[in-house]
């Protein structure tokens, strides 16, 4: 009775972790809902899908933290008017801008759109510019009277002076701003300004009067940028090192599978099972936490296959080493299990511990490649201690593994 | 029983001698510094048929001024254009790229890495600090698990990987850019992780084999691990030179991985354990000295 439960429990498991597998890498449809496969859902980073990475750094010493977030978001601004998806725009120490732009192969285009010293001008309806970015005081946004929005326009002494002598001149005539080429809104003068404050409404939401707030407010990029990196990976190269990676990583589980039976046998099944969930959890993990995998962030993926197996092997050793003291299957491997797990924890925990620091020390590729180091570390821990486990002892229920050969020991 | 405490003076010679010749030719041919480091920019262009170097040349001497190399790769339809640190800007280099593709229609940019020389100098800074602080609670916590003589072991053998694997680098020249950053927090991964695994066997064995003395017990630790090293190890270098074999354009990184991980593996059983035999020998002598001096 217990042996048919165990040999339907064992297939079940290897059945569902097989399915979890199969959507991993495939995906599928049932109906209208879609399951993406990792190739999708995983963030690929710039070497491995192509593209242009920046590196800006504000000129002239150092610089107040409030007035690089608005450069953020400024360049952001623009980058994404490229209409580009997964565009990154960040802070990276306290005066320099990491921008990175997948899918682009011409940097002049990119390093130009960023740099451009972003000119605001007010416009008449005789093409004369009246304002620039350098008369504006502040722009908000907020509702009017009307419960309608708005941007509140306020201008200093001199742009005061301007918009005075403009708005009494161009009284039901529209005035269009402009950021660099595009228009921005082109209201309508109703009365002169002359207090340097005014009103302009025609935005359908409060969102959008923000957006164009800031738009105004931060208009002129504050500080100067020099890009002091740019790194551009071709399309080809990208493409080529995303499916030969795809190829390496098949090909590499493939022996290790056949390493893994060949020595272990039975219990080689079983470590081989117990790869393939970790393998899934981790890349679940990865897509999860939005983790970016780069090369070097593969390097660390390899690592940890190493390691995962590493926890089967010191589990299988140590239960052969039961074995030849003349143990009963049941209690060696119960007792593999118990001697092996302080090895386990310990050589896994120092390993963890070194990935922490290094990604709160290090940058770029060091970070890529100790939180993917971590993710993995701790998901073998979990697999190797749990599934393995769990199937072993369900594999020596239900008879699968009942002789010492099964493990590869000769008793003699 | 595998003899290895007794051979201890073999297995440091041996190292030593590797780490000999790669600070010897460290001195004379340098290491092989890449833009990452260095500063500077590196383009590859694939022209798609045969081209006139001089052509190119030309484009580029109007930027560059003197301060490139350019070279035919790839069946003479690629090029490879190395310029020097703050030579081009990063504005001027992307204008000289529009000029190359204006005159070769058909050329696409493979790559293009343009990096300051003050960021390659911080990138170096802060990864040697990262790997130093890693290394340092490494240190700190195999000495508060263990002992404090498996914590100096355990990092012997790391300085030991890492300047083995330094010395790959050195010998073959190969590029050291920020994926030898990669390579080496992997080898020093790995190989922290193996060796606390033997580390852990003794200490259990130090228990169990209390009238042994620390050679035999040491023996008999690594011999009782060898085959679960053995075989990880083998796991890892399958996974690794699969990679090596099917994506050339990160050999820059596996190949040094493949050694510095056997590194890791060897440096585990016939470094790291003899010289805690050597700490532990130490420390008994000066205690029976003090007792006979007392």
């Amino acid at each position: 009775m217990k042996k048919k439960k165990s040999t339907i429990l064992f297939l079940l498991s290897v059945f569902v972790i097989g399915l979890l597998g199969f959507t991993g890498f495939h995906g599928f449809t049932i109906g209208d809902y879609r399951v993406k496969p990792f190739t999708e859902t995983i963030n690929k980073g710039l070497d491995i899908q192509g593209g242009i990475s920046v590196l800006e750094e504000v000129q002239g010493g150092a610089v107040d933290a409030k007035i690089l977030d608005r450069a953020i978001e400024l360049i952001s601004l623009r980058v994404n008017k490229m209409g580009i998806s997964e565009t990154l725009v960040a802070k990276e120490g306290n005066n320099r801008i990491r921008i990175e732009i997948p899918g682009k192969f011409d940097s002049k285009e990119i390093l130009d759109t960023v740099a451009k010293a972003g000119e605001l001008k007010f416009v008449g309806p005789d093409k004369v510019t009246i304002l620039t970015g350098k008369d504006i005081k502040d722009a908000t946004a907020s509702y009017d009277n009307d419960n309608k929005p708005v941007i509140n326009l306020e201008l200093n002494t001199t742009g005061k002076q301007k918009f005075a002598v403009a708005t009494q001149k161009f009284i039901g005539q529209k005035i269009t701003i402009y950021m660099d080429a595009d228009k921005l809104t082109d209201p309508t003068v109703q009365v002169a300004i002359l207090d340097g404050k005014a009103q302009i409404s025609g935005s359908a939401t409060l969102a959008e009067a923000t957006t164009k707030a800031q738009i105004i407010t931060s208009g002129a990029l504050p500080v100067t940028l020099k890009a002091v990196s740019v790194k551009t990976v071709g399309a080809t190269l990208g493409e080529a090192a995303m499916s030969q990676s795809m190829k390496a990583g098949a090909v590499a589980i493939l022996f290790v599978f056949l390493f893994m039976l060949l020595y272990y046998r039975a219990p080689g099944i079983i470590a081989s099972i117990s790869l393939v969930l970790y393998i899934v959890l981790v890349l679940s993990a990865f897509s999860a936490m939005n983790v970016t995998l780069t090369l070097s962030g593969i390097a660390g993926f390899l690592l940890t296959i190493g390691m995962a197996v590493d926890a089967n092997v010191l589990i299988f050793e140590r239960t052969k080493e039961e074995l030849k003291i003349g143990k009963s299957i049941k209690a060696s491997v119960h007792g593999g299990f118990h001697r092996a797990l302080p090895s386990i924890v310990d050589s896994n925990s120092t390993t963890i511990m070194a990935g922490v620091v290094l990604y709160m020390m290090g940058t770029g590729s060091v970070k890529g490649f100790a939180l993917t180091l971590v993710i993995g570390v701790c998901i073998s821990l979990f697999t190797a201690l749990t599934c393995t486990k769990f199937l072993l002892k369900l594999a020596v229920e239900m008879g699968l593994i009942s002789k010492t050969s099964h493990f590869g020991v000769k008793r003699g | 029983m595998l003899k290895i405490v007794e051979k201890t003076k073999l297995w440091f010679v041996m190292s030593l001698i590797i780490i000999v010749i790669g600070i010897g030719f460290i001195a004379t041919k340098g290491l092989n510094l890449g833009i990452d480091f260095k500063g500077g920019t590196a383009i590859t262009i694939n022209m798609k048929q045969k081209f006139d170097k001089v052509d190119v040349d030309k484009i580029i001497d109007k930027y560059a001024k003197g301060e490139y190399l350019s070279k035919t790769v790839n069946d003479d339809k690629e090029i490879e254009i190395t310029v020097k640190s703050d030579a081009l800007s990063a504005d001027q280099t992307a204008t000289m790229l529009k000029d190359i593709k204006t005159q070769f229609k058909s050329s696409t940019l493979i790559s293009e890495d343009a990096i300051g020389a003050s960021i390659g100098s911080e990138l170096k800074t802060k990864a040697v600090t990262a790997v130093i602080v890693a290394m340092f609670c490494i240190l700190v916590y195999v000495g508060f698990r263990f002992e404090f003589k498996f914590a100096a072991s355990a990092i012997f053998a790391l300085v030991h990987d890492i300047l083995i694997t330094i010395t790959v680098y050195a010998v073959f020249q190969i590029a050291v850019n920020a994926t030898f950053i990669a390579a080496i927090l992997t080898v020093v991964g790995y190989s922290i992780n193996d060796t606390i695994v033997i580390f852990d066997r003794i200490r259990e064995n130090q228990r169990i084999m209390r009238k042994a003395t620390i050679e035999e017990i040491t023996n008999t630790s690594v011999t009782q691990t060898m085959a679960r090293s053995i075989n990880t190890v083998l796991t890892v270098l399958i996974c690794i030179f699969s990679v090596w074999v099917f994506v050339p354009s990160i050999r820059e990184l596996t190949f040094p991985l493949l050694i510095g991980i056997g590194v890791g593996c060897y440096s585990s059983i016939f470094i790291a354990s003899p010289m805690w035999v050597f700490l532990k020998k130490r420390e008994k002598k000066a205690r029976e000295n003090k007792r006979t001096v007392a």
